[in-house]
C-alpha cells in the first residue's frame, strides 16, 4: 500500500517537457491552473483536457501513473461529485429523487476540474527532478530574499523532505511488519481502534526521523554546508528558446481561456 | 609534522559523567592508512568527530595540518581538508540523484559550475559509481550508497578521509566494496585514511592500528605488532585473526613460532618452517 505513494515522484526522461527549465515549468503550471479555473462551458473544458492530453503525450508520462496519483484523491472527487449532483436545483432525472440534470453536468465538470488540476501538477513533478524543482523555486522566489524571506532555507527544507520520502516510507513498512509480527492488527476494528493501532508505528517513526535529522545535519556540516551564502551550482539553469516559446504558449492558453469565459463557452 | 595530531585530548559529552576521551595522544602521518579498532562506547566515534571539528576538545589540542580545531574561523578550512563518511549511508545522502549528491560539498564551497562537473565525474569514477550517476540513491545497495557517500567526500578534494564505521550496516559484499575503495584511494591517490571499525579483519591491511577502550588509546602499532599481543587483545575483548590465534595456541604448546603472520600463507610458511626445524633436530 505504501509503495503507491506518488508524492514527489520523478520519472527521468529526455522529452521536450523534461528539458524545459524548471522555472518555466513552474510558471506554466501557475498559468495552467489560472486557465483551468476560467473554464465554465463544455468547450473550454474540452480545450483544457486537450491541452493536458497533449502535454502528457509530449512528456511520455503513462496515464497509468496519473491514475495511480489520483487514487488517494478518489474519496474527495466522489464526494464533491455526489454533493454537486444532489444539491443543484433544476430538472430532476428521476422524479422524486433530488438528482438533477444540471447537477449531473456540474458534477462532471467538477470531476474534470479536480482531475485536470491534479494531472497538471503531477506533470510538473513527474518530469522535473526535485532538485531542479527546488532550484527553480529558489530562483523564482529569489527577489523575496530582499525582504528577508528565508527562501534558501525553505527550498532546502523542501528538497530534504522530498529526498527522505522514500526512506521514511521504507522505514514505515519495516516498523509495520515488526508490529504485525508481534500481533498488531491494523486492518480490523472500528475507526478509532484502527487509529489507535497506528500509534505504535508513529512513535518509533518519529523517534527515528529525529535521529536521522540529527545525523543528516552533522553530515551536511561535515560537507561544509553553511547556508545559501556563497553557494554555487553544478547545474546552472538557463532559459532556452523553447522556454520562451512554452511560456508564450502558456500565456496564450490563459488568454484563450479568459476569452472563452467571456463568451460563456 | 604529522597531518593529524592529538595532544592530551579530553572530552566529555554535555550531560555525561564519564569522559569519552581521557587524554588521547595520537599522531597520524600523511598518506597513512590508519585503522581504529574498539568496542561500542570505546570513544572511537568521538575520536573521529574531533578530526573535522564537529566536536572540539574540552582540554588539549587537535591539530589538522597545524590548524587548531578550536579556531572557529578555520572550521571550514579543517572540514574541506578532512572528509567524513558516516555509518548510515541513508542519513548522509542529501539529494535524490547520485550526481547531485556528490556535487553537494563543492557547491557549498562555491566552486565554479564547470569544475564541479569535472570533480563529480572524477569522484564517481574513482569509486566505480560513474554508471550510476543519474540513479536514485535509495534504489542502490548499501555498499553502493556508501561508495556514493565516499565520492561525495572526495569531490571536496580533501587530504584526509575519516570513515566512522562505514561498514557496520553493510553485508559482507558491501564491506568488501567499501574497504577496497578506500584502500585504493590511500595507495593510489596518496590520501590519508582513518578507518574506524569494530571488525578486526578490516584492520589487517592498515599501516597503523589504534586500539581504543573506554576513552583511552590502549595500543598503537602495525597490525602485526598489535595482534601479536594476544593477551592484551583478549583483555580488551577483541578478537585476533584466526592465523594469529592458531600460532599463539601452538606456541603455548611449546612450539617456537612467530606471531606476526596475518594471512594463511605466511602462517602456513611459519608452521612449515617450525616443522622442518623439528624434523632436523
Amino acid at each position: 500500500m505504501l509503495k503507491d505513494v506518488t508524492l514527489g515522484q520523478y520519472f527521468p526522461g529526455n522529452t521536450i517537457v523534461h528539458r524545459l527549465d524548471p522555472r518555466s515549468k513552474l510558471i506554466l503550471v501557475v498559468l495552467y491552473i489560472a486557465g483551468l479555473f476560467q473554464a465554465s462551458g463544455w468547450i473550454s473544458y474540452a480545450a483544457v483536457t486537450a491541452v493536458t492530453a497533449l502535454c502528457m503525450i509530449l512528456s511520455h508520462i503513462k496515464p497509468k501513473n496519473i491514475f495511480k496519483g489520483l487514487k488517494p484523491m478518489l474519496f474527495i472527487i466522489v464526494l464533491t461529485a455526489l454533493l454537486n449532483m444532489f444539491y443543484t436545483s433544476g430538472r430532476e432525472i428521476i422524479p422524486g429523487w433530488h438528482m438533477t440534470w444540471e447537477g449531473l453536468a456540474r458534477s462532471v465538470q467538477m470531476i474534470l476540474r479536480i482531475v485536470l488540476l491534479i494531472t497538471g501538477t503531477f506533470l510538473l513533478t513527474y518530469t522535473t527532478s526535485p532538485i531542479a524543482l527546488t532550484d527553480g523555486l529558489e530562483m523564482l522566489l529569489g527577489p523575496l530574499k530582499k525582504i528577508k524571506v528565508p527562501v534558501h532555507e525553505m527550498t532546502i527544507m523542501m528538497s530534504m523532505a522530498l529526498r527522505f520520502i522514500p526512506t521514511l516510507i521504507e522505514e514505515t513498512d519495516k516498523i509495520m511488519s515488526a508490529q504485525k509480527a508481534r500481533g498488531a492488527d491494523f486492518e480490523t476494528g472500528r475507526l478509532t481502534e484502527r487509529a489507535r493501532a497506528l500509534l505504535p508505528i508513529l512513535v518509533p517513526l518519529f523517534v527515528s526521523a529525529f535521529r536521522r535529522a540529527d545525523e543528516l545535519a552533522v553530515a551536511m556540516e561535515s560537507r561544509c554546508y553553511h547556508g545559501g551564502e556563497g553557494r554555487t551550482r553544478m547545474k546552472v539553469l538557463r532559459f532556452a528558446a523553447r522556454d520562451w516559446i512554452a511560456l508564450a504558449l502558456g500565456a496564450l492558453f490563459l488568454a484563450g481561456m479568459i476569452v472563452m469565459k467571456r463568451y460563456g463557452i | 609534522m604529522s597531518i593529524i595530531s592529538f595532544r592530551q585530548v579530553h572530552y566529555t559529552y554535555p550531560g555525561d559523567e564519564l569522559e569519552s576521551l581521557c587524554g588521547v595522544d595520537l599522531e597520524i602521518e600523511e598518506g597513512e592508512f590508519v585503522a581504529v579498532l574498539g568496542h561500542n562506547g570505546s570513544g572511537k566515534s568521538t575520536l573521529a568527530k574531533h578530526m573535522n571539528a564537529i566536536l572540539v576538545p574540552d582540554s588539549g589540542t587537535v591539530l589538522i595540518e597545524g590548524i587548531d580545531s578550536r579556531d572557529e574561523d578555520k572550521t571550514f578550512e579543517i572540514r574541506r581538508r578532512v572528509g567524513m563518511v558516516f555509518q548510515n549511508p541513508d542519513n548522509q545522502i542529501v539529494a535524490n540523484v547520485v550526481e547531485d549528491d556528490v556535487a553537494f560539498a563543492p557547491e557549498n564551497l562555491g566552486v565554479p559550475s564547470e569544475e564541479i562537473r569535472a570533480r563529480v565525474d572524477a569522484a564517481l569514477k574513482q569509486v566505480g559509481m560513474y554508471e550510476y550517476r543519474t540513479h536514485a540513491p535509495h534504489l542502490l545497495s548499501g555498499g553502493q550508497k556508501q561508495r556514493v557517500a565516499i565520492a561525495g567526500v572526495i569531490a571536496m578534494q580533501p587530504k584526509i578521509i575519516v570513515l566512522d564505521e562505514p561498514t557496520a550496516m553493510l553485508d559482507p559484499q558491501g564491506r568488501e566494496e567499501v574497504l577496497s575503495t578506500v584502500t585504493r584511494l590511500c595507495r593510489e591517490k596518496g590520501m590519508t585514511v582513518v578507518f574506524i571499525t569494530h571488525h578486526m579483519d578490516e584492520c589487517v591491511g592498515a599501516d597503523k592500528l589504534v586500539i581504543m577502550s573506554n576513552g583511552y588509546i590502549k595500543a598503537v602499532g602495525t597490525p602485526a605488532e598489535i595482534f601479536a599481543d594476544v593477551e592484551m587483545m583478549a583483555r580488551e575483548g577483541l578478537s585476533v585473526p584466526e592465523t594469529t590465534k592458531l600460532l599463539y595456541e601452538l606456541r603455548n604448546l611449546g612450539y617456537e613460532l612467530p606471531l606476526d603472520a596475518l594471512d594463511e600463507q605466511s602462517c602456513a610458511a611459519a608452521i612449515a618452517n617450525a616443522m622442518k626445524k623439528q624434523t632436523r633436530s
